[in-house]
This record gives C-alpha cells, sequence and structure tokens, in this order.
C-alpha cells in the first residue's frame, strides 16, 4: 500500500481551500469546497483499502470467507456524499438568490455588513 | 423504558416528514400546534431519560446489535445526565421558540416547522449518540437545517450571504471533524467512542493522536464560534430570524463545545492522560482569547442583533474555561452557566425581535428613545442585562463560581478578574442599549447611521405594527424568569451538575457501561457543591460594573477629556483592528480558520513536547 493516496487527499484539500480562500465568484467557490470534501472521501476510502486478492465489498455471489476492502469506510463514505450534495444544492439555491438580487455573485463586492 | 430512547430523535423527524407531506392543505394554525406539540414531547420524554439515566449510565443499542466480546458492532445511544439534560433544554427552548414564532412572519407553507423540528432531532441526537460517526452526522444534520433557517428571509440579501458565510466556514470545520475521525478510524479499527478510546490508550501518544485531537477539536470549536473560528458567527446571528437565534445562541454553538469535550473525555484522554496540564493550558488560553475578544467586540456594536451575537461568543468563552479546567467541577460550572444563559439569551433575542418589529431597525442609534413607554420590553431587557453579568439569583453567577473554584484548584486566580471585565462588558452593553432605547430623549432629527445594519430590515411579524402579540412577550418575560428561578434552586442544582460531570468526565464508568455493560456500576462519590457568599459577591460586583460601564456610556459627553488622555487613541486602534476582522469575506473567515487550527496543533504540539 503506497502512501501516494494520502498524498492526493491532502493537496485535494489544502487546493480547495485555496481556491475556497482566493475564490472571485461564488459557484466557483462551492465547487471547490467539494474538491476539499472529495479529499475526505479518498481519505476514507484509503484507510479501508487492501491489496490485491482483496475485492470490492459485494458480498452476493462470493464464497464466504474472500478478503475484501473494509466495507465500513465504503458506508461512511456514501453517507459523505449524500451530505456533500446537501450543502452543495442548498449553497448554490442561496447563490442564485444572491444573483437575482444584487446582480453580482462576486464575494469582494459582497458582505453583509459592509461599511 | 428503552422505546424511550430513540423517540427523541424519531419523534420530530417522523413530524417533519408529515408536515412536508401536508404542506398543501395544512393551515397555519395546525403545522404551529403540531410543531409546539412535538417539541413539548421530546422535552418531556428527554426530561424522562435525564431522570432514569441519574441513578446509571442507560446504554440502547439499534437494532440490539449489543457488544461481541470487546467489539462493538453497533450504534449506540449513551445517556448520561449531561447529554439527556442538553438534550432536554434543547426541546425546551424549541417549545419557546415555536411558541413565539407563532404569530412570526408568513412562513412559507409549513417549511419552517419542518426546518425547526429536523433541527431538534439532529440537536437531541448529537446529544445521545455514543458513535464517533453518528456524532459527525447529526453535526451535519444540524448544520445544514441551521444554513437554511439563517437563510429564510430569502427577500433579504444580508441575510443570504450571511448564511453563505456560516455554511462555507462551517462545512470546512466538519471536513475537519471527519477527517480526525477517518484517522481515528485508521489507528483503531472501531468507531463507538468507548472502543476507539479504549484502543487509542493501548497505543502511544503520537503524531497521529495529536493531530486528530486538533482536527476534531478545531472543527468543533467552528461551531462553537471560539477565536479564530469565530467571524461567521455574528453575520449569521444578525440575518436569522429572531426565533431562530434563540436556539443558535441559547444550544447550538454550545453543542459544539460539548461535542469537542464528549470527544476528548471518552476518546483522547485515555491516551493523553500525561499530557492534561498542556492541554489544559491550551484550551484555557483559547476560551480566554475568546471571552475577552467576544466581549471587547460586543461592547463597540451598534446593531442590536450583532451585539448580543458577540455577547454570545464571550460567554462560550467563559464555558470552554470550564470545560477546559478538564475537572468536574469545571464541566458543572459551564454547564450551569449555559443553562442560565441559554434562557437570558433566549429572552433578548425575542426583545430584539419585538424592537425589530415595532420599529423595522435594530440600529441602537436609530431606536434612541422609540422604546419609552414599553414597560414590559424594558423590564425583559434590563433583567437580560443583568442576567447575563450574573447578577444574583441568575444561574450564571453559580456558573462562574464552580468554574472559578476549579481554576483556584489549577492556580488559575486571574479567571476572576476575566470574568468580572467580561461579564461587565457583555451585561454593561446590554443596559447600555437599554438606556439608549427605553430612556433616553429621541433625538432631534435623527443622524444619518454610518454604521452596517444602515440598510432598510424587513420585519417579520403579521398583523398590525402596533399592537405586540401578546404570546410573544409572555414568552420573553418568561424566558428570563425561569433562570432566576433556576438560581434560586442554587444548591440542589449544583450537586445534580456535579454529579452529571462527575459521570461525564468518567471514562472507565463509560467504557463500562458501553462495551461491558454495567449501567449500574460504581458511581463517583459526590463532591460538596453550594452557592458562596464569595460567589455572590462578585455576581454583584459584575452587575454593578455593568450598570457602571452603561452609565458611563450614557452620560459619557460628561466624562473629563482627561479621563481618556493618554490611552484612547491606542485602544481606538485594537478596535478598530478587530472589526476589520469581521470583513464579511468568506474567504478571509476559511483563512483564519485554518490559521486557528495550525495554532491549535502548534501548541498541542509544544504542549506534548514540553509535558513529556
Amino acid at each position: 500500500m503506497s502512501y501516494l493516496p494520502y498524498c492526493v487527499a491532502a493537496w485535494l484539500f489544502v487546493i480547495g481551500l485555496y481556491g475556497v480562500v482566493t475564490s472571485r465568484h461564488l459557484v466557483h467557490l462551492i465547487v471547490c469546497l467539494s474538491v476539499v470534501q472529495s479529499s475526505t472521501y479518498l481519505l476514507l476510502l484509503s484507510i479501508g483499502f487492501r491489496d490485491l486478492p482483496a475485492q470490492a465489498p459485494i458480498f452476493s455471489d462470493v464464497p464466504p470467507g474472500t478478503p475484501a476492502v473494509d466495507p465500513v469506510v465504503h458506508a461512511l463514505t456514501l453517507t459523505d456524499i449524500v451530505v456533500s450534495a446537501t450543502v452543495s444544492a442548498l449553497l448554490l439555491a442561496l447563490v442564485m438568490d444572491v444573483q437575482r438580487r444584487r446582480g453580482s455573485v462576486d464575494p469582494e463586492t459582497l458582505s453583509p455588513f459592509r461599511e | 423504558m428503552t422505546w424511550l430512547v430513540p423517540l427523541p430523535v424519531a419523534l420530530p423527524l417522523l413530524v417533519a416528514a408529515l408536515l412536508v407531506g401536508l404542506a398543501p392543505i395544512c393551515r397555519r394554525c395546525v403545522a404551529d400546534s403540531l410543531g409546539i406539540l412535538t417539541a413539548l414531547v421530546v422535552a418531556f420524554a428527554c426530561a424522562g431519560l435525564l431522570f432514569k439515566s441519574a441513578p446509571g449510565t442507560l446504554v440502547y443499542w439499534f437494532g440490539s446489535w449489543a457488544p461481541r466480546g470487546q467489539a462493538a458492532i453497533g450504534i449506540s445511544f449513551v445517556i448520561d445526565p449531561l447529554g439527556a439534560g442538553l438534550a432536554t433544554l434543547c426541546a425546551a427552548l424549541m417549545t419557546c421558540a415555536l411558541m413565539f414564532s407563532w404569530r412570526y412572519f408568513e412562513a412559507v407553507r409549513t417549511y419552517f416547522h419542518t426546518l425547526m423540528l429536523i433541527f431538534l432531532a439532529a440537536m437531541t441526537g448529537f446529544c445521545l449518540t455514543g458513535d464517533l460517526f453518528n456524532l459527525f452526522v447529526f453535526f451535519e444534520l444540524m448544520s445544514v437545517t441551521a444554513y437554511a433557517l439563517t437563510g429564510y428571509k430569502v427577500e433579504e440579501v444580508s441575510a443570504l450571504e450571511g448564511s453563505i458565510n456560516f455554511a462555507v466556514t462551517n462545512s470546512v470545520g466538519a471536513f475537519l471533524v471527519l477527517i480526525g475521525i477517518a484517522l481515528l478510524y485508521g489507528r483503531t479499527g472501531a468507531l463507538n467512542m468507548a472502543q476507539v478510546g479504549e484502543a487509542l490508550a493501548r497505543g502511544p501518544t503520537d503524531g497521529l493522536v495529536i493531530v486528530a485531537l486538533t482536527l476534531i477539536l478545531g472543527g468543533f470549536f467552528v461551531k462553537a464560534a471560539v477565536v479564530p473560528f469565530h467571524l461567521w458567527l455574528a453575520d449569521a446571528h444578525a440575518v436569522a430570524p429572531s426565533p431562530v437565534c434563540v436556539l443558535f445562541s441559547g444550544v447550538m454553538i454550545e453543542l459544539g463545545l460539548f461535542g469537542a469535550f464528549r470527544v476528548y473525555w471518552t476518546v483522547f484522554r485515555p491516551n493523553l492522560g500525561d499530557y492534561e496540564t498542556g492541554v489544559r493550558l491550551v484550551l484555557m488560553s483559547f476560551g480566554a482569547a475568546t471571552a475577552l475578544l467576544g466581549a471587547l467586540m460586543c461592547y463597540t456594536q451598534r446593531h442590536i442583533k450583532r451585539l448580543l451575537a458577540f455577547s454570545s461568543i464571550s460567554h462560550v468563552g467563559i464555558m470552554l474555561i470550564g470545560m477546559a479546567t478538564l475537572a468536574a467541577r469545571g464541566t458543572a460550572g459551564a454547564m450551569l452557566y449555559l443553562l442560565g444563559h441559554a434562557f437570558v439569551k433566549g429572552a433578548l433575542f425575542m426583545s430584539a425581535g419585538l424592537l425589530l418589529d415595532r420599529f423595522e431597525s435594530l440600529d441602537e442609534e436609530k431606536l434612541r428613545g422609540k422604546g419609552r413607554g414599553l414597560p414590559i420590553l424594558t423590564f425583559t431587557m434590563i433583567t437580560g442585562g443583568l442576567g447575563l453579568a450574573g447578577f444574583p439569583p441568575f444561574g450564571t453567577y453559580l456558573g462562574k463560581q464552580l468554574i472559578e473554584e476549579a481554576g483556584a484548584q489549577f492556580h488559575q486566580p486571574w479567571l476572576t478578574g476575566l470574568f468580572l471585565v467580561t461579564s461587565a462588558l457583555t451585561g454593561g452593553a446590554v443596559l447600555r442599549v437599554v438606556g439608549t432605547v427605553f430612556f433616553a430623549r429621541p433625538a432631534g432629527g435623527a443622524r444619518e447611521s454610518k454604521s452596517a445594519s444602515a440598510s432598510h430590515e424587513y420585519r417579520e411579524i403579521r398583523g398590525s405594527a402596533h399592537t405586540v402579540p401578546a404570546i410573544m412577550l409572555i414568552m420573553a418575560v418568561v424566558m428570563v424568569v425561569v433562570p432566576a428561578l433556576s438560581g434560586a434552586f442554587g444548591r440542589a442544582l449544583a450537586t445534580r451538575a456535579m454529579a452529571g460531570s462527575q459521570r461525564f468526565v468518567d471514562r472507565t464508568g463509560y467504557y463500562r457501561a458501553v462495551i461491558e455493560g454495567r449501567p449500574f456500576g460504581v458511581l463517583p462519590a459526590p463532591e460538596p457543591t453550594d452557592t458562596t457568599l464569595r460567589g455572590i459577591l462578585f455576581g454583584i460586583a459584575a452587575a454593578l460594573g455593568a450598570v457602571t460601564l452603561a452609565l458611563a456610556n450614557l452620560f459619557k459627553s460628561h466624562i473629563p477629556n482627561a479621563f481618556w488622555r493618554g490611552w484612547k487613541p491606542w485602544l481606538d486602534r485594537v478596535l478598530a483592528s478587530l472589526q476589520r476582522l469581521q470583513s464579511g469575506h468568506v474567504g478571509d473567515y476559511v483563512l483564519w480558520l485554518m490559521i486557528g487550527v495550525v495554532l491549535l496543533a502548534t501548541a498541542l504540539l509544544l504542549s506534548a513536547k514540553i509535558s513529556a
């Protein structure tokens, strides 16, 4: 098992956050947030990974005792994806309303309590 | 009685689903009554759990998947008095908030009630669960409904923007928690908190443990609005509907602290026992910074809801100091403080909501003198201000007293001074507003507001502008009377809180109850707790300080200039730079969040190095 997936997860996390911090467009910002979240999927899956004879955790037509990767992290990742979809959908809906009412989605020009 | 355990989560979710289904045909009053009834039932169910858990921790395995050997294979709810008590408080506040919103804005069908009920289910689940991943799921559910509730008034741009800032920063916080949980799972192969703690205890204290601790604490601190993770809070609180603010300030942000310390005690404590001194110092410093910065910012605000939001930050700092003493006494103090603060802050947010309804503004200068002849609102806001300052018999003074006692055990005598200053500032800020709004003479030509909040704000209440609905006033009054009563039963409450906290910090007992199924194990002997004269005197002193600060601000034209010479420019510069932090730009907030995580990690690593 190599360290590569962990490095990629860390890189995704950092590059996504860089995008969030520097973004000039709210939709872009939300996509960056999803990139940050993808790093958690990758991390979870890498933690449960076992080297090859291990199969995907689908147990319907294999003999009992067949080695498989950890199914728990798959369940966690699925839940995480559901969370991600909810948050992204809600945020995008809010951004659409911002665009409708203010005509701009640049966080530099928006702020709730600018003086 | 086991059927009672899933009820506080399942019932609100079911009713929420029902309300969405009924939305096209459901009348407003049906939605209101159904919502209030559900919240009330949940409150009673949680109170029942609280009493049942007093003699011994209750453990409920979903689908009866009890542990086999030493391994937990199912998902559990673990009910101890602190968790059940917090869940009861959530449900009680939710009942009050829903009653307050009986006459509140034109809800878009039943969505407001649906969101509120899902929010309630998430909060109670968060308090009761015994599983790390479950904790994360409830945390996210709570967050997502909170974002939606913040942006509920979609016709206001500031509400949308506040909600976006809230959602982005808190999502990043939730990812941090999730990464921390993933690392722990990778190390231990378990998700049950008791089992993870046991497995960690057998291993070394290495980089992975410290990193996981940093990520989980940091993530929960975003929700708890600990400095420097706090920047989102004022934007969100200032724009959310008032009944929602009651819950945000009263329980939601405090649940962040609860989650952090629940995980600390059950998962990390067994491993980190030797480094406790260092961890205590780090967390107490974060708490002190939060209390002080929140109080300073609070006093300089003119927008009433923003003022209350910063005061919540300051009070969370005090609670963090209490929990960070890493002792049962400090934890009990924090819990009593939480209880007192939740109702007082709720009453203040309700009063702010009523002011907003009547005068369509929350700017202190615009409201100058307009509140004359509103005796009930004057009463709720004055008592609220005194309650925040910790004037006996409000529960807050008792909490501070216990935290100070715990601090004294660990040679942290500076707590008393810090508490005096922050309580006087936060209480004083509210009393100053009372003075300006309810007692000052109306300004002739109202000065044009320079500050934030200048924009027109929408009224939230339907119906005539000139009558304040009685139910709303009654709720505001109830909310200030309850904490006063709670202080009057000081001794009984303090003893209960102490017993609950001893259970909370007793991780061997927790492990035995969860994994070995011995709920009625040996309970720790109760420590004596009672109000002391010193605590009462300091409470009065803080309240006097608050009154003095408020009067000083009202009559500041009479203060001789010589008084300000020397330190005024310096103070102004500090305040201005603090104000600049609050840029409203979500990128800046996330940057500060990451700086906070790095700070926390460095401090924890250093403290581990020094203690080793």
